[in-house]
């Protein structure tokens, strides 16, 4: 057979429409579900589920078809524009302009880069579907949280597919809208069981925070447009490599400034993205969404767009942008490491995971290690919302529970649960073998290359020390997570948690049938009214039915269709305090199984020689090695200079293997151990021994508890007042008006300090001058004190006239400025 | 009628009677037709901005818009000009008749002396930097203009031909849909409302 | 008449529509002000596109069409007007733009 005609040969013809296929049905079931979505059986879960299973297929066998072609040596990068004629004419104007600023159009960018990409997106938006099924199941507004997450999908999609920079950030910008809808899902109705302030102020800290990075994206999209009149990527990539070639032809070891600034600032755009210090402040408030969300903001889309940006954008970063990146994705892998150390909230922990994992990735790209970096983001997604979905499974079970003191023992109750979170763990911790592993290591090797094979910079040094210890923090925090959650016996209400009542709230959905359940009463009359198809609610736990009737409110509200307050309110108001967990639905199970599978095994998947894939790390490495690199991601030339730009010699690369894989394998062993001296052995003396320990350390400790307090210091805290619970107090749009309020005090401080002590001064001049003549003294200085009181108050009134909120008035102003403005024009 | 009123209406009888004399001195027949569209206008305009009524006003408003398809039709363009008088006749114009009849009648709400002011001022304004960019712009015309084409033909084509006008017709479908819409729905009462004045009567 | 004539009529037009904006107290002469002034905008519209089709050239539609779309949109325009003017009487029992000045809070 030959390689053209093989079934996993790229066929421009036919895949592009698949491609364009997979890219569209979550838009056309987002259309549907929210037109006709509540009248469909099932408020249409099955539907966009169903939908988004075909993406996933689709995306899966094209995934399949860049691994062949690499495994065959082919070259992998498709435009549908080039190959097929595939165009979206965006401002179009003519075809003499083809390539002039005037026409912009866009067309599907199939590179091995985006086929990872699409295929994660694909498979993990299926799963979190899946999962949502028996998540938010008989939660309000169910069928509009399945059009929201397809939306979430479709705009993940269209930014790994599209070929040029402007669509990337349409699409960004529809991402944010998105993740904004879905992280304040439960705001819209304060009547609701769960609806909690803090989501709404999470979602409103989440939009506006990264809207800061969008808006520095834009700019560094507009500098490069400026200069090269392009956005396709292709064409920004050569350019880019020409430009700096041309600069360096005459000024040796300088880089073009223009170039810096632009990467700076599209690197900005990462920052607010995918949560790097010091925009990172949205990520850990925005679990206050429904746990799906969590997983797909943290694995698949949002996140995950920031450093996808950063693999796009490679070639057109100069080696000063790369050391700011590698600088920053280090700072925050540790800085958020050690915060997860201290964090109780099983979601927190994973939330701070997540940042300090992608801190890695933008350490990884920064340090030249595009591939290290985006292998990581891969298998990262794969973990990573296998531990969210297990973690809203835990949460699910244990009643609204989020708080890691008050569970304990979990394993025993829901043990398929506990053995895909245990496999993530494993994974996300280092340990050989799992996915996590293969990529971590990678991103070390790549600094410790950097360092051995001569082309030390601060910043490679930085993170060959960083890295290591941030490795270190995430094996000890997982395994503290684990342990604390899973191990010992089962311990409900053992601290009063911060988190009850605000994060029960608004984040556990699905608890009404699961109450009745506990106390025993039947909910299949529940089922019968406008549920018939959920059978899988009673699958889990068919044991609990003792054959009591539904409680009467329960039973009319939900014969209503999904108004469905008042058996959630009783729902809410009636589960048990000490009822034991349970394992979650079947829906919820099967998509965790798929994720934990691919998070265990999706390192090999990338890295197999099927073959080899048992056999010693390096061997199954050199497949990968040579199939995934630099020429594979952008093209055999602009690739070479790229590899070039960081080729290390052989000596130096095996060396640099060895470090890194011994001291991988350290610190994650050491971060295990730790966290098994200190939590592993029993609850009590967990107890006392970090009692201990934090107590000695005490101010290192409140400052790492309190999130170094870049929340305050940005002004955009959601602080948890723990006498009134129902009240966190936050200001929403804080980080706004934070910001103002800052410069505000700053210049009342100079106010104070400068320009009175001005004031201050010249009166005393004034004084000792007008010693000899206190009449004149008296005339002047009391007459310029009033003068500028009466200015004041006489400009103040009549400013006020100004601002009366009528518009005609307000025209008529508009109206005569103006005319002046012509007047003024044409006079002079 | 007022004094004011009669003086106005004797200026604009006598202004339009003087336009169209100096319109008919200076360019013939299509003179006296420019000047008797112009005169219809502005003179529509004028007396709409007048009237204390408003009824009386949005009919004055027949004059501007039927006077605006007569200057189109003397452009040549005829299509355009059926489209204004359909349109903005038989549609924009019915739509304000519809809220001057949902609104109070108020005859007091004209104030003379705001009217006058503004007249003079914006007539002002704008006639001052209108005469400067007059007598400043070099007003180049082709020596001979081509006769006028009645290109309805060709608006029909520009519209669905895909390379010229097709996709801003779409969004202009898009739009105008979507306002109507919107407009329905903004216009809509809703029932907390009706049950309040329901408690309320 | 030249093109001169023509503008001066879309300038007097323009005029009077802001006129008719800023000085009536009621908001139905705010929407009649607003379709003066797109009167204004096509007449200059169509004149330009005129006078610029010298004999013997190809003509150019844009004045033309852009003028249609001002058109619709103005349709589009004139019915959620309609819609808010409905709305502000129903709020606040006035049609005067005078007394909706809820802007000032």
């Amino acid at each position: 057979m030959t390689a053209e005609s093989h079934f996993l040969a790229f066929d421009p013809a036919q895949d592009f429409k698949l491609l364009f296929l997979a890219f569209v049905l979550p838009l056309v079931g987002y259309v549907i579900q929210i037109s006709v979505g509540k009248r469909l059986p099932r408020q249409g879960d099955w539907l966009l589920t169903s939908g988004l299973f075909a993406t996933a297929s689709i995306t899966v066998l094209m995934f399949a078809k860049s691994l062949w072609a690499a495994y065959h040596g082919l070259e992998f990068r498709h435009h549908s524009g080039d190959e097929a004629g595939l165009w979206f004419h965006w401002f179009y104007s003519s075809d003499e302009l083809a390539n002039g600023v005037a026409n912009v159009s866009a067309a599907i960018f199939y590179d091995p880069l985006g086929a990872a990409m699409l295929m994660v997106v694909g498979v993990v938006s299926f799963c979190v579907h899946l999962f949502s099924i028996g998540y938010m199941h008989g939660t309000p507004r169910y069928h509009i949280f399945f059009a929201n997450i397809s939306l979430f999908t479709f705009a993940m999609l269209g930014l790994v597919l599209s070929d040029n920079l402007l669509f990337l950030f349409i699409f960004w910008e529809l991402m944010g809208l998105m993740s904004y809808l879905l992280i304040g899902h439960f705001s819209h109705d304060p009547s609701s069981g769960y609806f909690h302030k803090w989501a709404t102020k999470a979602c409103k800290k989440a939009f506006l925070t990264t809207r800061v990075g969008d808006t520095c994206l834009l700019v560094g999209m507009v500098i490069f447009f400026w200069k090269f009149e392009t956005f396709r990527f292709t064409e920004l990539w050569r350019l880019s490599i020409e430009e700096i070639a041309r600069h360096q032809s005459m000024h040796p070891g300088e880089y073009p400034l223009w170039m810096t600034v632009g990467g700076l600032f599209i690197f900005g755009g990462t920052i607010g993205k995918s949560a790097q210090f010091p925009l990172h402040i949205w990520l850990p408030d925005a679990m206050a969404g429904p746990t799906p969300v969590s997983a797909m903001i943290h694995a698949a889309t949002m996140v995950a767009a920031g450093v996808f940006l950063l693999g796009r954008c490679y070639p057109m970063f100069t080696p000063d942008v790369l050391d700011v990146i590698a600088a920053v994705g280090t700072i925050t892998a540790i800085f958020a490491a050690t915060i997860g150390t201290t964090a109780y909230d099983l979601k927190a922990v994973l939330a701070w995971s997540t940042i300090s994992q992608l801190g890695f990735m933008v350490a990884a790209i920064g340090l030249g290690g595009v591939v290290a970096g985006l292998f990581h983001m891969v298998t990262h997604a794969f973990f990573k919302a296998c531990l969210f979905l297990s973690a809203g499974s835990v949460i699910h079970g244990c009643h609204h529970e989020q708080d890691m003191r008050n569970m304990g023992g979990v394993r025993k109750h829901m043990p398929i649960t506990f053995a895909c979170m245990l496999a993530s763990t494993i994974a996300i911790a280092g340990i050989p073998f799992f996915s996590g592993f293969y990529s971590k290591d990678m991103i070390i090797l790549r600094a410790w290359e950097n360092i051995l094979g001569g082309k030390f910079t601060g910043a490679s040094f930085f993170a060959a020390v960083g890295l290591p210890l941030a490795a270190a923090c995430t094996a000890f925090y997982m395994f503290r997570m684990i342990f604390m959650t899973f191990s010992d016996s089962y311990r409900p209400g053992t601290v009063e948690s911060n988190f009850a009542h605000h994060a029960g709230g608004h984040d556990d959905h699905g608890h009404d049938e699961h109450g009745h359940a506990a106390h025993g009463h039947d909910h299949h009359g529940h089922d019968d009214h406008g549920h018939a198809g959920h059978g899988h609610a009673d699958h889990g736990h068919a044991h609990h039915e003792h054959g009591h009737a539904a409680p009467a409110h329960a039973h009319a509200a939900s014969a209503h269709g999904h108004e469905a307050h008042g058996h959630d309110a009783h729902g809410h108001d009636s589960h048990g305090e000490h009822a034991t967990p349970h394992e979650s639905p079947l829906p919820m199970v099967v998509a965790l199984c798929i994720l934990a599978f691919l998070g265990v095994f999706g390192g090999h998947f990338w890295l197999a020689d099927p073959l080899h894939s048992l056999k010693f790390w390096e061997h199954a490495h050199t497949w990968f090695e040579t199939s995934v690199s630099f020429q594979s991601l952008y093209g055999a030339q602009i690739g070479d200079q790229l590899a070039a730009a960081v080729a290390v010699d052989e000596h130096a690369a095996h060396l640099a293997h060895i470090v890194a894989l011994s001291v991988s394998l350290t610190v994650a062993s050491l971060g295990i151990l730790v966290a098994w001296l200190i939590y592993g052995r029993g609850w009590e003396r967990s107890q006392r021994v970090a009692g201990q320990i934090t107590h000695s350390i005490h101010a290192l400790y409140e400052v790492v508890k309190g999130k170094y307090f870049v929340d305050e210091a940005l002004g955009t805290a959601i602080v948890v007042d723990m006498k009134r619970k129902d009240e966190p107090r936050y200001e929403p749009d804080a980080s706004v008006i934070g910001a103002s309020m800052h410069v505000a005090n700053l210049l009342g401080w100079i106010d104070r300090n400068v320009v009175d002590a001005t004031v201050n001064l010249v009166g005393r001049i004034g004084m000792s001058l007008g010693k000899g003549s206190a009449t004149f003294d008296r005339v002047v200085i009391d007459g310029a004190v009033n003068g500028v009181g009466l200015f004041t108050q006489t400009f103040g009134s009549v400013v006020r006239l100004f601002q009366s909120g009528r518009v005609q008035q307000y025209a008529t102003f508009a109206v005569f400025g103006g005319l002046a403005l012509a007047a003024w024009l044409i006079l002079l | 009628m007022e004094l004011s009123d009669k003086l106005f209406y004797s200026l604009v009888g006598f202004g339009s009677l003087a336009a169209l004399g100096a319109c008919t001195f200076l360019g013939g027949g299509d003179g006296a037709a420019f000047a008797l569209f112009a005169i219809l206008v502005l003179g529509g305009s004028l007396v709409c901005i007048w009237e204390r009524s408003v009824v009386r006003s949005a009919f004055c408003l027949i004059g501007t818009f039927g006077g605006t398809a007569g200057l189109f039709l003397l452009l040549g363009s005829d299509f355009l000009a059926m489209s204004q008088i359909l349109i903005y006749v038989g549609g924009i114009l019915a739509l304000i008749l519809f809220g001057v009849m949902l609104s109070p009648p108020d005859l007091t709400e004209r104030k003379l002396p705001r009217v006058l002011s503004g007249l003079v001022a914006v007539g002002a304004g704008v006639a001052f930097v209108a005469a400067k960019v007059a007598s400043t712009v070099n007003w180049v015309q082709a020596a001979e203009l081509a006769e006028p084409e009645h290109a309805t033909e060709r608006i029909g084509v520009g519209f669905l031909a895909y390379d010229q006008y097709a996709i801003a017709f779409e969004l202009a479908a898009i739009v105008l849909t979507v306002a109507l819409v919107a407009a329905v729905y903004v216009a809509r009462r809703r029932k907390i409302d009706l049950q309040d004045e329901g408690a309320q009567g | 008449m030249g093109l001169g004539a023509y503008i001066a009529v879309s300038a007097a037009l323009f005029a009077l529509g802001i006129v008719a904006i800023l000085v009536r107290r009621n908001v139905l002469y705010v929407l009649m002000g607003i379709e003066m002034i797109l009167n204004a905008a096509n007449i200059n519209f169509v004149a330009f596109n005129r006078f610029n089709h010298a004999a013997g050239s190809q003509s150019n539609l844009d004045g033309r069409m852009f003028a249609i779309f001002v058109i619709i949109l103005a349709a589009a325009e004139a019915a959620v007007a309609l819609a808010i003017v409905l709305n502000v009487f129903h709020l606040f029992n006035s049609v005067k733009p005078a007394e909706a000045d809820l802007l000032r809070e």
